[in-house]
């Protein structure tokens, strides 16, 4: 394997057909023979990105590349933005309404979890623009 | 602990994949909040949940879960069914609540995913 690129087009609201991204990443994972505990870093991260385009965004897309020692995830949207990312990064910080909780989500962990997963985790968010959220996954040998 | 003895415990209806009721479970969590789940729960994972949409599914795919069981009686669409077949997740169905699957289970030696040891029981609690 020299380098795979995934690509998804994530739309708003789109609880039919969430979750299909990570789940795809987590198998071409697999199939290349990645590490376990990559896999299970990297798809949880790629679940987390792809629920908040979902959840909270106007729709967005998430690109992912693969590297024989690293993984990348690049989830980017078109707004509306994240106002305070201090804020929204605290455990238990969410403004995911009523109806979004009773599905499952709204914990306020999504944006922790990824940054658990994440050896380095960057995001770039301005009101009214878009967010986009990068992460990056590598083998954690021990030294 | 096996799927089939959660499922004789719980006395749980089998939903689908019941050819593999012979995978062991090697610890169990139960909860409504899917980045809960991701947060805390280890491969292998049983996983409890009032929930029955597709992302049940998709989050139980994520961490290697052995299997999902509905609690309070709640039944999954056939979408979610659909899906759990073609990731070849068992899924058993009981009337229970939450509280009393998770209790039943931890009473016959099933553990949850806690990473702190769990404290020793007082002595006035074990002498009734
Ligand atoms: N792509 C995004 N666009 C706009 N706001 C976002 C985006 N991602 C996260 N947020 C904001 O950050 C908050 C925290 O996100 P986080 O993923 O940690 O929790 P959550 O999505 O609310 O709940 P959970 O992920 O546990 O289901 C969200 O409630 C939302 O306000
Ligand atoms: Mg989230």
């Amino acid at each position: 394997m020299t380098r795979i690129d995934l690509e998804f087009t994530i739309d708003a609201l789109d609880f039919v057909h969430a979750g299909e991204a990570a789940s795809r990443v987590k198998r071409t994972l697999e199939h290349v023979g990645m590490e376990r505990e990559v896999v299970r870093r990297a798809s949880i991260a790629a679940y987390e990105a792809e629920m908040n385009i979902v959840i909270h965004s106007v729709g967005g897309t998430m690109k992912v590349t693969i590297l024989p020692d690293c993984v990348e995830i690049v989830a980017t949207d078109r707004g509306p933005g994240i106002e305070d990312i201090d804020l929204a990064m605290q455990e238990g910080y969410s403004t995911a309404p009523p109806h979004i909780r009773e599905m499952g989500f709204g914990a306020g962990m999504g944006l922790p979890n990824m940054k658990r997963c994440a050896d380095d985790i960057r995001i770039e968010s301005a009101p009214g623009r878009g967010t986009t959220v990068r992460v990056i996954i590598r083998p954690r040998h021990a030294a | 602990m096996t799927l089939d003895d959660v499922r004789r415990y719980l006395g749980a209806e089998v939903i689908c994949c019941g050819e593999k009721l012979d995978r062991e479970v090697t610890s169990a969590f139960g909860c409504d909040l899917m980045s809960d789940v991701l947060a805390f729960a280890r491969p292998g994972t049983l996983l409890l949940t009032g929930l029955t949409n597709s992302q049940v599914i998709h989050t139980a795919e994520l961490i290697d879960a052995a299997g999902v069981v509905f609690v309070r009686g709640k039944h999954p669409s056939s979408e979610t069914i659909r899906l759990s077949i073609e990731k070849g997740i068992p899924l058993l169905a009981t009337r229970l609540l939450l509280y009393d699957s998770c209790g039943l289970l931890f009473s016959k030696g099933l553990r949850g995913c806690s990473t702190v040891d769990l404290p020793e029981t007082p002595r006035e609690a074990t002498a009734i």
